[in-house]
C-alpha cells in the first residue's frame, strides 16, 4: 500500500477542465518530481489533495485512510504538509506566529484563563527550527512582509516541516532562489528522504528534479502523460513528455 | 540565529501592538485644549469626557475586530440604536423584569450581527453592501418597534448602569474599561485573536493553514452586533430612555476611531489597546469642539476629516516604508 493514492481525480473550474482523471501513487520516503507545463494543472492538483479544492470526481487515500475533500486543517493534521508557489504566509506577522500558523500552542493565564498562545515557546521554537535549517533570516520577530524571497521561502519550508509531516509537497520551492539557496533546497529534500518523509517536487528546472527525484511524472492539460523512473529516462524524454512531441 | 548580509528593518518591540503616533497625538491633543480651554483638565470634564468615549470605544472595539480582518460592519451605529430601543421596550412596554432590559439589548445586537455574517460568508454578499443595507433595516426596525417616539422610564437598577458611579467612577466607563481589557486580551494573545489577523492578513494562507475562514468571519460580525449591543444598553441605560435614533452616525466617529488607533483597513493588524487610544482621541476631539461652543455640524465635518485624513497619511506611511 503507498502512503498516497490518487485514483481518477478530477476538477473543473467553470469550463476549465483543470484535472481530468488523475491516478498516481506516492510511496513512503520517496521523492516524486512532478512537471508539466504552464497551466497543465500541477498546482491544482496539489490544492486538490491539500483540502483547498474539493474535487469533482475520483477518490484520495492517505496512510490508508479515505481523506478525499478533508479540510485543510485535516489534512495537516494527519501528516501532509505543501509549501504553495505563493508561500502563503501572513505578512504583517511575525516569523514566529507565520510558522505556527493554525497551530499556535497555547497556556492557561493565571491559571485559570485559557487559550493564551504561548508566545515564549514559539518564538523559541521557531528559532530552533530556523536553525536546524540553517536559514538566514534577521529576526522571528520581523514581520515575513520585509524579508527577502528567499527568507520568506525559509519561513515557509520550516512552517511545512515543524510538526513531523509524512508527506511534504513544494510547489516551486526554487523559483525564487540564488544559486546557493537552490542547492541547500535540494540537500533538504534529500535529508527529507533519508528520514523517510515523502515528498513531491514540483519544478520548472529539471535539472533540479533529476537530481533528487526518485520518480519523475509528468502533466500535461489535466492527465498524466508519463509516469517514470528517474534513473530509467533523460531529460530530452522528459522535455518531449511537457510539450507534447 | 544568524544575521542576514542585507540588514532587514529592526522588528518593533511593541508590547501593545498600537502605533505610538497616534498617543503623540492624543498627548498633543489634550495639551492644546488645556491652553484653550482652563475647563478642560477639571475633574469633571475628564470624566465627562470619558463617559462620551464609551459608548464610541465599545463600538470602535467591534469595529476594530471586522477592520482587522479585511472586513467592515457599517450598521454599528443602528444597531446600537436598536439594542436600545428593544432593551427598554422589553422592560417598558412588555413589563418584563428589568434582567430583560439587558439581555434584550445585547441579543438584538447579537442578532443583526449574527445575520449579517450569515448573509456574507453563506451568501457571499459584500460586507460593504450587508452591513450598509443592515444599517437601514436596523434603525427602521427601532423606529417600528418605538413606534418613532423614544421610550422613556427604565427600572432604577437599568438606569444604574447608565449613571451610577461607584467610587465617583461612572458605571459606563466601567463597563467600557472591562470590555476593553476581556477583548484586548483575546485579540492580542488567544488563537481566535491571532487568527482574525490573519484572516485580514491573507486570507489564503488562513484557509491552507487550516483556519476555518469562513465560520470564523461569521463569529466576528456577531461579536461586533454584541458590540453594538453594550453600547446600545450603555447608551439606553446613561440617556433613561430607548431613543430610535440613538448612535446615529456613531459608525462613522467608531471607524474613525478604530483607524486612527492603528488598525489596517486592509485588514492584518489592529488591537484594542490602540482603540481605546483612538477612540479617546476622538472623545478629546469632541470635548474640545464642545468647550468652544463650535456647532455639532461642524463636530461631524471634522470627524469625516479626521477619518480621510488618518487613512492617507497610513496609506503614505506604507509607501515609504515599502520604498
Ligand atoms: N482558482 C481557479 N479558478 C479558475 N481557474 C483556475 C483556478 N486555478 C487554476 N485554474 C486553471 O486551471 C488550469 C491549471 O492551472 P494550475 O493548476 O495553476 O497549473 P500549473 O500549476 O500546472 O501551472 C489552468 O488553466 C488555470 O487557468
Ligand atoms: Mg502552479
Amino acid at each position: 500500500m503507498s502512503l498516497l493514492e490518487l485514483n481518477g481525480i478530477e476538477k473543473r473550474f467553470g469550463s476549465v477542465e483543470a484535472l481530468r482523471g488523475v491516478t498516481l501513487s506516492v510511496e513512503a520516503g520517496s521523492v516524486v518530481g512532478l512537471v508539466g507545463d504552464n497551466g497543465a494543472g500541477k498546482s491544482t492538483l496539489m490544492k486538490t489533495i491539500t483540502g483547498i479544492y474539493q474535487p469533482d470526481g475520483g477518490a484520495i487515500r492517505f496512510d490508508g485512510q479515505e481523506v478525499t475533500a478533508d479540510t485543510p486543517g485535516h489534512i495537516r493534521s494527519i501528516g501532509i504538509e505543501m509549501i504553495y508557489q505563493d508561500l502563503a504566509l501572513a505578512p504583517q506577522q511575525d516569523v514566529a506566529s507565520n510558522i505556527f500558523l493554525g497551530r499556535e500552542p497555547t497556556k492557561t493565564l493565571f491559571g485559570f484563563i485559557p487559550g493564551l498562545i504561548d508566545r515564549p515557546k514559539i518564538v523559541a521554537e521557531a528559532e530552533r527550527m530556523l536553525q536546524r535549517l540553517g536559514a538566514r533570516v534577521p529576526s522571528v520577530l520581523s514581520p515575513v512582509g520585509v524579508l527577502s524571497g528567499g527568507q520568506q521561502q525559509s519561513v515557509a519550508i520550516a512552517r511545512a516541516l515543524t510538526f513531523g509531516p509524512k508527506l511534504v509537497i513544494m510547489d516551486e520551492p526554487t523559483a525564487a532562489l540564488a544559486v546557493r539557496e537552490v542547492d541547500h533546497v535540494l540537500d533538504l529534500i534529500r535529508e527529507l528522504k533519508r528520514q523517510g518523509i515523502a515528498v513531491i517536487l514540483i519544478s520548472h528546472r529539471l535539472t533540479d528534479v533529476f537530481a533528487v527525484s526518485d520518480r519523475i511524472v509528468a502533466l500535461r492539460q489535466g492527465q498524466i502523460i508519463a509516469d517514470e523512473v528517474t534513473a530509467e529516462t533523460s531529460m530530452n524524454q522528459v522535455v518531449s513528455h511537457i510539450v507534447g512531441s | 540565529m544568524t544575521t542576514a548580509p542585507d540588514a532587514a528593518p529592526k522588528p518593533r518591540q511593541n508590547r501593545f501592538y498600537f502605533r505610538i503616533e497616534s498617543l503623540v497625538v492624543l498627548v498633543v491633543l489634550c495639551i492644546v485644549m488645556t491652553l484653550l480651554s482652563p475647563f478642560f483638565l477639571s475633574t469633571s470634564n475628564i470624566l465627562n469626557i470619558l463617559l462620551a468615549t464609551a459608548t464610541i470605544g465599545v463600538l470602535a472595539i467591534g469595529a476594530t475586530y471586522v477592520i482587522a480582518s479585511a472586513g467592515l460592519d457599517l450598521s454599528l451605529g443602528s444597531v446600537l440604536g436598536l439594542s436600545a430601543v428593544f432593551g427598554a421596550f422589553l422592560v417598558d412596554r412588555l413589563g418584563l423584569p428589568w434582567p430583560f432590559g439587558i439581555v434584550g439589548a445585547l441579543f438584538a445586537g447579537f442578532a443583526a450581527g449574527y445575520v449579517n455574517g450569515q448573509l456574507i460568508t453563506r451568501l457571499r454578499i459584500p460586507a460593504f453592501i450587508v452591513t450598509l443595507g443592515m444599517l437601514g433595516i436596523a434603525r427602521g426596525l427601532a423606529l417600528v418597534i418605538s413606534s418613532g417616539q423614544a421610550i422613556y422610564g427604565l427600572p432604577s437598577e437599568l438606569v444604574y448602569l447608565g449613571q451610577g458611579r461607584p467610587f465617583g467612577i461612572p458605571m459606563p466607563v466601567i463597563i467600557f474599561f472591562l470590555v476593553a481589557v476581556v477583548t484586548h486580551y483575546i485579540l492580542a494573545h488567544t488563537k481566535y485573536g491571532k487568527h482574525t489577523l490573519v484572516i485580514g492578513d491573507n486570507e489564503q494562507a488562513a484557509r491552507a493553514t487550516g483556519i476555518q475562514v469562513e465560520r470564523h468571519r461569521r463569529s466576528l460580525y456577531a461579536f461586533s452586533g454584541l458590540m453594538a449591543g453594550i453600547a446600545g444598553l450603555i447608551f439606553m441605560t446613561r440617556v433613561n430612555a430607548g431613543d430610535p435614533t440613538a448612535g446615529l452616525n456613531y459608525e462613522l466617529t467608531a471607524i474613525t476611531a478604530a483607524i486612527i488607533g492603528g488598525t489596517n483597513l486592509f485588514g492584518g493588524r489592529g488591537s484594542i489597546f490602540g482603540t481605546m487610544i483612538g477612540a479617546l482621541i476622538m472623545g478629546v476631539l469632541q470635548n474640545g469642539l464642545n468647550l468652544m461652543a463650535v456647532q455639532s455640524y461642524y463636530q461631524q465635518m471634522a470627524i469625516g476629516a479626521v477619518l480621510i485624513f488618518a487613512v492617507w497619511l497610513d496609506q503614505f506611511n506604507r509607501k515609504v516604508a515599502t520604498r
